[in-house]
């Protein structure tokens, strides 16, 4: 029986475990699908829409610095178209012109120079002293007479300080001449400095060796790649943008990147952002889907495991009570066939005995006349009379203890007090005295009076007082006897602390002549008369023992309907 | 059946019905031995027989004989004679027939075996009353 229930306790973990899975598994299939394409959907759309902002930035970025660099240009040539030339080559009508640049466009223009065709400044504008500085060695003015106008990189010439310079070539008097001008680094560079996104966003430019045009903050170092590195590993998008990804070699950080091509495809303009900031919306979002993700699954799981846990554990209380009753019910009628053949054969083995006794009687009613008086074996043969008086009587005990099976109604019902009778029983029990034995009553006072016989309730109870007795022994213990309220039922517990019934009884306890008791000590009939009692009231009578801890039944007796 | 009459005291009346014969034979013969004036009989009509004869005082009735219930055997002894005192003295021990006995005016019940003591105790009980 125990192994069964290990067996059904396995069954129902495993049942429990392999719903528990199916459940998950279709559940959580479909919710991870869409969840996968939801969040795949949303990281592309994301991704569209981030690039598409970044285009958008450095497209407009690359537009104002041309056009910075081409408004720059055309103040220059319009300057050359809107006055004589020779004028250019007196110094103060430079300096007029300087002051209104300078008036119109702030510190952009530095200065202004006129230089011959042989590379001597002929005349100059600003605050350096560069009246008749030689240029002809200059790489700027070498490429600067081979196109009609010059934008040059950035370098740090005679000046020692980073700017670049702007040049239009004319001709005068059928030598050419060059107006050139200064550009303030610090205004060119805002343009591509100003781009900066969160902490690792930030823009530079780059010209076609590889240098920078633009100054860096000193805690953002950009990925060192040249200029054609960054268009041949981008991927060309609308208005000559490359995108593209790359790793940084010094520490390892994924870097998306943005380049845009400048002047005249001279110089590119790199916008580059650390991956990791660039997406940490996007990464953040994935986290939450996934921590809810997460947590919905527990839950499910939690929850499913419960749920079965409940439907298990009232699937196995059903089952335990249908086995019960079962039980009851086959207690029950093996009952009611000993009953049935109790009454058919009480009446005739108690004509006979009684005959035995009575004729025994007789005996020792002869016996008693004087004629017998000097028999010699007068007192043996009266002994012989008193036994079989005894076991006439021992008789009569067994056939009417078989005879209450029988009874269909008890003539004796009245209203009986529970805890009146626990006292009593306990009463009578303490006065036999046994040794080491203690009895306790606890009695629940709220309880009503129950329609039953007193007879009935109080020898279940000494039947069951005495099979305690009887468990605890020699060695002594206590036996408790307490009484409760129920919805429907008054609840009396007996319990003892005496050597308990072994699993393999206990199914068995309540069979007529069922005992272990010695030979002669007892007739296996206490507890199935008990059973048939707490039946009869329509009650429950229910054991629950462990080896060596002790034994309790619990009897349950209907309470008046009121 | 036996009569026992011819003794100077007055002696009490008994009538024994049961269809155990044994039974009744050694109930019989203790009783006589103890000075009653007994009339056995050995079935319910035989009972009521006698007791057309006789006033008895004091009847001892098994309830489960072969041709009558001991119940109707009551029922027609206490129509008969209301002053006589039945005792149930049966093996046919049940809450039922006892419940219903002592409604039909049964003085006492006993099951069998009985102890003989008692029984006399019984008697002159329902003598006395």
């Amino acid at each position: 029986m125990a192994q069964d229930r290990i067996t059904n306790k396995l069954h129902s973990r495993k049942f429990t475990r392999n719903m528990v899975l199916i459940v998950i598994l279709v559940s959580f299939i479909p919710m991870l699908l869409v969840s996968g394409m939801v969040l795949h959907q949303f990281s592309n759309s994301y991704n569209e829409k981030l690039y598409a902002h970044l285009k958008e930035m450095i497209h407009r970025h690359a537009q104002d610095i041309d056009s910075f660099l081409n408004e720059r240009l055309h103040n220059l040539q319009f300057m050359l178209d809107s006055c004589d030339n020779v004028d250019l080559f007196n110094e103060s009508v430079l300096q007029e012109k300087l002051f209104q640049l300078q008036q119109k466009y702030g510190d952009v223009f530095e200065d202004l120079g006129i230089i011959n065709e042989k590379g001597v400044q002929e005349s100059y504008a600003g605050r350096l002293k560069l009246e008749n500085a030689q240029y002809s060695k200059a790489k700027w003015f070498e490429d600067a007479l081979k196109k009609p106008f010059y934008i040059s990189d950035v370098f740090l010439g005679l000046r020692s300080k980073p700017h670049f310079i702007i040049s239009v070539k004319r001709v005068y008097q059928g030598k050419y001449f060059m107006l050139r001008s200064t550009i303030n680094f610090e205004a060119f560079n805002f343009l591509a400095e100003n781009l900066r996104i969160g902490n690792t966003g930030f823009a530079f430019i780059l010209n076609r060796e590889g240098n920078f045009q633009t100054k860096l903050h000193d805690d953002m170092l950009p990925s060192k790649k040249s200029y054609m590195d960054f268009i041949s590993a981008g991927k060309k998008a609308k208005h000559g943008i490359y995108i593209g990804e790359l790793t940084d070699d010094s520490d390892g950080k994924h870097i998306i990147y943005l380049a845009a091509l400048l002047k005249n495809n001279d110089w590119i303009l790199v916008y580059q952002q650390e991956k990791k900031e660039a997406f940490s919306d996007l990464i953040r979002t994935q986290i939450i889907a996934g921590v809810i993700l997460f947590i919905g699954a527990l839950l499910i799981v939690i929850m499913l495991s419960f749920l079965f846990h409940q439907i298990i554990k009232h699937l196995s209380e059903a089952d335990r009570e249908k086995e019960m009753m079962n039980r009851q019910i086959i207690e029950t009628g093996k009952l009611a066939s000993v009953g049935r053949l109790a009454a058919g054969t009480a009446h005739e083995i108690n004509n006979p005995v009684a005959i035995m006794v009575q004729e025994a009687g007789w005996i020792e009613d002869l016996l008693k006349k004087e004629e017998f008086q000097e028999g010699e074996n007068l007192q043996e043969i009266e002994r012989a009379l008193k036994q079989i008086n005894t076991q006439g009587k021992r008789c009569k005990e067994i056939t009417h203890k078989l005879l209450s099976f029988a009874r269909k109604t008890d003539t004796q019902i009245q209203s009986v007090q529970v805890n009146k009778i626990v006292e009593e029983v306990v009463g009578i029990s303490d006065k036999k005295s046994y040794t080491g034995i203690t009895i306790n009553s606890y009695k629940d006072q709220t309880i009503p009076p129950i329609a039953g016989s007193q007879t009935e309730i109080q020898q279940i109870l000494l039947n069951l007082i005495n099979n305690a007795i009887d468990a605890i022994g020699k060695k002594g213990g206590k036996i408790d006897i307490t009484t409760r309220l129920e919805e429907r039922f008054v609840l009396i517990v007996v319990e003892d602390d005496g050597s308990g019934i072994p699993q393999a009884n206990q199914d068995r306890i309540f069979d007529p002549f069922f005992t272990t008791k010695a030979v002669g000590k007892g007739n296996g009939l206490g507890l199935s008369i008990c059973f048939g009692i707490v039946k009869r009231m329509g009650g429950e009578i229910d054991v629950h023992s462990t080896i060596d801890i002790g034994t309790r039944f619990d009897i349950r007796l209907p309470r008046n309907k009121t | 059946m036996h009569e026992n009459e011819n003794t100077n005291k007055k002696k009490i009346k008994l009538l024994l019905v049961d269809d155990e014969k044994h039974f009744v034979e050694v109930l019989y013969k203790r009783l006589s031995d103890r000075d009653f004036s007994v009339t056995t009989t050995f079935s319910g009509e035989e009972g009521i027989q006698a007791l057309r004869k006789v006033d008895f005082d004091v009847a001892i009735l098994d309830l489960k004989m072969k041709d009558m219930d001991g119940i109707e055997v009551l029922k027609i002894f206490k129509k008969m004679y209301p002053k006589m005192e039945v005792i149930i003295l049966t093996g046919h021990e049940s809450e039922q027939t006892v419940g219903e006995g002592m409604e039909y005016g049964a003085f006492a019940y006993i099951s069998k075996p009985c102890d003989f003591e008692e029984l006399i105790a019984t008697i002159e009980k329902a003598i006395s009353d």
